[in-house]
């Protein structure tokens, strides 16, 4: 009976020590969740959310700490996407955080603009191109409509339009 | 050597009834000259081309109606000498549905004489922007301009040039007639193509249940006495003829999935696009006509027509001796791939290869849908080596990501996998109604991980900048402390003993 018992239980601890070992030598990386969420926001970096992108929103999504209702640019798909992998409910979007949206670009009125660069150094995609005390433009294939450019901008000539027209 | 002996077999496809007998005993005839034709100003992949033309305007035989707007567009002429009456949008059937394209309505004045236009004068340089300017596109059915098609060619070296003559699909036998009555002029064309691309070799694809168009066409190939044109003939299974099958069938490196056979050097071209080619160079004409095959029980004399562009399809199947009887659908293309039309006023365009005018003997019965049983037929007949039961419950989810894992934008809707089902589901018709759906997921996914790629390499270098602005100031705070002077010490100490008198007020 003992030794019976002794030597199942030592394999099944042997082997099992195996296995986890080879589990750490073979196995693949696992996604960790934030990655995973990350990768169902639309990245476009435009801080909406209230975080400084998308990846630290991602991490609070992933720590429990933030709702999934904060991504102006993902709308309702994104809500959905999110609440079908993490199991939670879907909520109506935080409509009071912005509209940016990937439907949509930045123009600059060239006329207008004085080249002071600070929408340059706003722009998180690198879209838009310029030198100091020149005219800027956005390379509208570039640019995501994340609105990041619009509040810098000294003299107003940043408009958002639509990306299909 | 004029036979080719293909080294690899088709994967999946079927064996189906071929239905081309009816329409393969009388030669082409010659189409009608109708009192209206109606021209599409978009009978090619690209987009519309502008018209050259005001209402009321006297054009003759091969004028120029359209012009290109880009790259991948074609020239669109008029058929016959007439008067403009109208530029208005209308129905036309085109690549696999019908649209309504903005049209360019001739009266004609009942006297096509048919008669030769002048040569164009070309050098050189400028023969694939002739292409365009000829009009001519990818007769199989596609529509794609040729002179897009062998630019990408050309900068990948084309090395092989094959000119599609499988004609695979059941009912059709336009490209099986011009290769019968014409061979010559398609070997001049092949000729101007390989020229034209530098291509070294040739292979002329033929099925094997065409003997009389394998035996004009070796003839003719002997005649012109090509160095590297070979003839190869294919096994009669649909669907043979896709560009993709051609290419895993003849060529010698594999094709992958989001590949064009341009970019690996390799050129496609139907046999009526060949003849096209020639017409052009060697007689002057642009792309004004096109074979059609007018078939199906409910015709009295089926049969291929030479056929005005723009022409109605009724005065097509007039000319084949009318209605038999009522036609219970009209499909244009053929029986596997092609779409219903509505009535037979829509016009020809140069994708129209075939009219089939079918009686309700001949339609496939919509028999009731049941469950899938996880036969696996469909994986079988599959040419594209696709699995469409996993395909259908992703579709039918809408779960984009799985379809883009299952290879969805590989799927050439052939059918097989539709014809095959035991539960008579219809699998193509949901694949294709996936795929606009599909194809925006997939242009988003592309866009964001754009995005994504241009913050990332924005934030290195911005950390990196940082990085070495620090150590520069470190540098520059070694440089200095180490050649400190006395005097400078002193001066350091002064300061830091007027701060500590009188501290500094933040604001």
């Amino acid at each position: 009976m003992l030794p019976g018992i002794t030597i199942l239980v030592g394999l099944a601890t042997g082997l099992a020590a195996l296995l986890v070992l080879a589990a750490r030598i073979l196995g693949e990386a696992r996604e960790s969740a934030a990655d995973a969420i990350e990768a169902l926001l639309p990245r476009i970096q435009c801080a909406q959310c209230g975080y400084p992108g998308c990846r630290p929103y991602a991490e609070a999504i992933a720590a429990g700490a933030e709702e999934i209702n904060r991504c102006p640019p993902g709308g309702d798909t994104t809500i959905r996407a999110l609440a079908n992998m993490l199991g939670r409910d879907t909520l109506p979007l935080d409509t009071s955080l912005g509209q940016a949206s990937t439907t949509q670009r930045a123009v600059i009125e060239e006329t207008t603009c004085i080249g002071c660069n600070r929408c340059v150094e706003a722009c998180p995609v690198d879209a838009i191109v310029g030198l100091p005390q020149r005219m800027h433009t956005v390379l509208s294939e570039h640019c995501t409509g994340c609105e990041l450019c619009l509040a810098p901008c000294p003299v107003d000539c940043i408009a958002m339009v639509s990306r299909y027209d | 050597m004029i036979k080719f002996t293909p080294r690899r077999h088709l994967t999946g496809g079927l064996r189906l009834p071929a239905h081309k007998a009816e329409s393969t005993e009388a030669p082409i005839r010659k189409g009608p000259l109708p009192a209206r034709l109606i021209l599409s100003t978009r009978q090619h992949s690209g987009d519309e081309a502008r018209p050259v033309v005001s209402i009321g305007q006297r054009v003759a035989r091969g004028e120029t109606l359209a012009r290109a707007s880009d790259s991948n567009g074609a020239d669109v002429h008029a058929p016959a000498a007439g008067t403009v009456i109208a530029i208005e949008p209308q129905a036309v059937p085109l690549g696999n549905a019908v649209s309504t394209e903005s049209c360019i309505v001739l009266e004609t004045n009942g006297t096509d004489t048919g008669s030769a236009l002048p040569l164009p004068s070309i050098t050189d340089q400028d023969r694939i922007e002739q292409l365009t300017r000829a009009g001519i596109v990818g007769l199989g059915g596609a529509v794609y301009p040729t002179a897009a098609k062998i630019r990408l060619a050309r900068t990948n070296s084309c090395e092989l040039l094959i000119i599609n003559g499988a004609e695979c699909e059941p009912y059709i036998s336009c490209d099986d007639m011009l290769m019968r009555e014409a061979p010559a002029a398609i070997v001049a064309g092949a000729r101007i193509l390989m020229n034209i691309v530098s291509a070294s070799r040739c292979i002329i694809a033929i099925e094997r249940d065409k003997p009389q168009a394998i035996d004009a066409m070796t003839s003719a190939a002997e005649e012109a006495a090509i160095e590297g044109l070979s003839i190869a003939e294919l096994p009669s299974i649909y669907p043979a003829g896709g560009e993709r099958q051609l290419l895993d069938v003849l060529a010698t490196t594999e094709l992958q999935s989001n590949r064009y056979p341009g970019e690996l050097g390799y050129l496609c071209q139907n046999v009526g696009t060949a003849r096209a080619v020639d017409k052009y160079f060697n007689h002057g004409e642009p792309l004004l006509s096109r074979i059609v095959t007018v078939t199906g029980n409910a015709v009295v004399n089926p049969g291929n027509i030479e056929a005005l562009i723009g022409t109605p399809i009724r005065e097509l199947i007039e000319a084949c001796g009318g209605y038999r009887e009522k036609a219970v659908r009209l499909i244009h293309g053929g029986s596997m791939m092609g779409f219903s039309l509505e009535h037979d006023e829509l016009p020809v365009t140069k994708s129209t290869n075939c009219i089939i005018a079918a009686t309700a003997y001949e339609v496939r019965s919509d028999a009731k849908e049941w469950p899938c049983i996880r036969c696996g037929e469909c994986s079988i007949a599959c040419p594209a080596r696709l699995l469409p039961q996993d395909l259908l419950l992703a579709a039918r989810a809408q779960d984009n990501p799985l379809l883009e894992t299952l290879s969805l934008a590989e799927c050439i809707e052939c059918g097989c996998c539709d014809v095959v089902c035991p539960s008579h589901i219809p699998l193509t018709q949901t694949f294709r109604q996936a795929k606009p759906a599909f194809r925006r997921y997939r242009e988003q996914k592309s866009f964001t991980d754009a995005a994504d790629a241009r913050y990332q390499s924005r934030t290195s270098r911005r950390s990196e900048a940082q990085q070495e602005a620090e150590l520069q100031r470190e540098a520059l705070k070694q440089s200095l402390s180490s050649s400190k002077s006395e005097e400078i010490q002193a001066a350091v100490q002064r300061a830091r003993a007027r701060k500590t008198a009188s501290p500094k007020n933040d604001n």
